[in-house]
């Protein structure tokens, strides 16, 4: 889930039109609704009025559209019209006319569907730095959108009110992928991110998506949990150009009883994104007493390094209550700063401190002459001194994708 | 969103504005998670996400969601339409796996009520050679769980259940 990515702006997170300035859906009167309570920033009307002359936009959509339901591409038939669903880790075996626990897929006499085609609820243009991916096109905006629908039920959640509910239970509109490309392009996005609810739950449309994109120039990248089983992911996020991977904890109690999921399928899914080579960045939301200790923050520094090496660039990020999580306080920063200076020393290059606006460790540091390369204040890069991969002091080279 | 253990839901609008009382009208059916689905886990119909639920055979969730003070203050008694009942390939409706049981179970105790339903659904299923719940995996654990000290949903203790014909 996109929890801690939006822990800070996260206070206007994602979706419905009175809660942020981008926070529509793409239906005309939502972006009017939301530019009107908003005053919208990037302007819900100038969005509208773009949307209103492409034919592909058919205009605001009943929530029962037969355009949403596509048959889903990871299950498996099993005798008397049940199925197994092979998406995720949870291989959730279901009957006729029922749903598996992401509650946005349903079989119908013995064919699973999702349910969340193109079927958006949550769009926004933001800085690439806010999925938060550092060490990629640094600068840019990425065209991000959610459906409806997770596979995990994390407590902190702050999205929850799209990532725990069923798609008719969210507004929604009809975004073909070929339509999110064009928009994307328009925007001068040169990616388009799936994040805020949880992508692997509409894995299908985000392989539509990246595959329209890709035609029209535009990039992909996901921001995800990760609990995938491995042929799903090496064929839904085969297409992303760069992937975001939620690290929730380092042990399984906390994915049992906070996440509602497991550590080790997660584990899986980073080792096979280094053997597919994909740009992937952590992100590790540190909660209060939950997973803050030494030993989580050294365990989980050495399983990166050993696995991954240290170049992969790791996000220790601030914790905000929310959801089911409201009795904890926010992460004091010298917690943050305990566990990058545990990361630190274990040798990992990149390890960042997130959702803390100021903090020097939101900067990219040269790891060999130590000079700043990269300064982000907010969510924007404010200076970008890589040139050519590499550091311009020392020609250290620095793993990312840094130019288009 | 109201909470309680390992249940965190939006509820029904019916249930909590327009509504004093609620009276529960489940049947009684086979549950391929849950082992049975009764009284308790009819609740999963007040709420937005039960698909959140079904883990662990919906154990503790059945038990934490009627925790909930919307659900325990206002539900004063189950009728349970037993007049047709499942005893295998619930909870979805197969005709093979029906009977004409031709009966009402009523009580203002629902883990009374669960309990004495799971035993109907046991007996049929003996008559019909199939295993029991337990020995299929599926037992209805939640039963105990409700009727546990930390819940207090009622008894499932047969000793205090009597079962009156009329």
């Amino acid at each position: 889930m996109a929890r801690e990515l939006d822990a800070r702006e996260g206070q206007s997170p994602a979706v419905h039109g009175e809660r942020g300035p981008l926070s529509c859906a793409l239906d005309r009167r939502s972006f009017l609704q939301c530019a009107l309570a908003s005053g919208a920033a990037l302007g819900a009307c100038e969005f509208a009025q773009l949307l209103a002359p492409i034919p592909s936009w058919a205009g605001p959509q009943k929530q029962d559209d037969s355009r949403f339901t596509v048959e889903a591409k990871f299950y498996q038939k099993l005798p008397n019209k049940k199925i197994k669903c092979k998406l995720c880790p949870r291989e959730c075996t279901v009957g006729d006319r029922e749903r598996g626990y992401c509650g946005v897929r349903e079989n119908h006499g013995g064919t699973y569907y999702t349910l969340v085609h193109s079927r958006v609820c949550a769009v926004h243009i933001d800085p690439i730095e806010k999925k938060p991916l550092f060490h990629y096109l640094p600068g840019t905006l990425a065209f991000s959108l959610a459906t409806a629908g997770c596979n995990v039920n994390c407590k902190f959640c702050q999205n929850w009110d799209i990532s725990q509910v069923r798609p008719e239970q969210v507004p929604a509109d009809y975004a073909p992928p070929k339509l999110v490309a064009e928009l994307a392009k328009q925007h001068n996005c040169p990616t388009i991110a799936y994040t805020y609810s949880e992508p692997v739950v509409f894995s299908e449309y985000l392989m539509d998506a990246a595959d329209a994109g890709h035609e029209a120039g535009i990039r992909s990248v996901v921001v995800s949990n990760g609990y995938m089983q491995e042929e799903s992911l090496k064929t839904a996020y085969g297409k992303m150009d760069a992937v975001k991977i939620d690290l929730k904890a380092f042990t399984e109690s906390y994915y049992k009883d906070v996440v509602v999921g497991e550590l080790k399928p997660v584990l899986d899914s980073l080792v096979t994104l280094r053997k597919m080579n994909k740009w992937t960045e952590i992100v590790y939301l540190v909660v209060p007493t939950l997973n803050d200790s030494d030993a989580e923050f050294g365990g989980l520094a050495r399983w990166i390094k050993t696995n991954l090496g240290v170049d992969v660039p790791v996000h220790f990020t601030q914790f905000h209550p929310e959801y089911l999580l409201k009795n904890l306080p926010i992460t004091p920063v010298p917690t943050l700063e305990r566990a990058k200076a545990i990361a630190d020393a274990e040798g990992l290059h990149y390890v960042y401190i997130g959702n803390v606006p100021g903090h020097p460790a939101q900067n990219t540091y040269c790891p060999k002459c130590h000079r700043m390369l990269v300064e982000r204040v907010g969510f924007t890069a404010s200076r970008m001194l890589i040139r050519k991969g590499s550091c311009p002091f020392c020609q250290e080279p620095i793993p990312g994708v840094w130019h288009a | 969103m109201v909470t309680h253990g390992s249940v965190g839901s939006r509820l029904s609008k019916i249930l909590t504005q327009r509504c004093d009382v609620l009276i529960n009208v489940p049947v009684l059916k086979d549950h391929d998670g849950a082992g049975v689905t009764i009284a308790l886990k009819n609740m999963y119909g007040v709420i937005h996400n039960p698909n959140k639920y079904h883990p662990n055979g919906c154990n503790p969730y059945i038990a934490d969601l009627n925790m909930l003070p919307e659900i325990r203050t206002k539900m004063r008694l189950t009728i349970c339409d037993a007049t047709t009942a499942s005893y295998e390939g619930g909870p979805g409706y197969k005709p093979e796996y029906t009977w004409k049981n031709n009966a009402l179970i009523v009580s203002q105790d629902p883990v009374a009520l669960d309990y004495t339903g799971w035993q109907i659904i046991e007996r049929k299923r003996a008559e019909k050679g199939l295993k029991t719940l337990e020995g299929d995996g599926r037992a209805p654990h939640y039963i105990a769980t409700a009727a546990d000290a930390k819940h207090r949903l009622g008894s499932n203790d047969p000793r205090r259940i009597a079962v009156v014909d009329v």
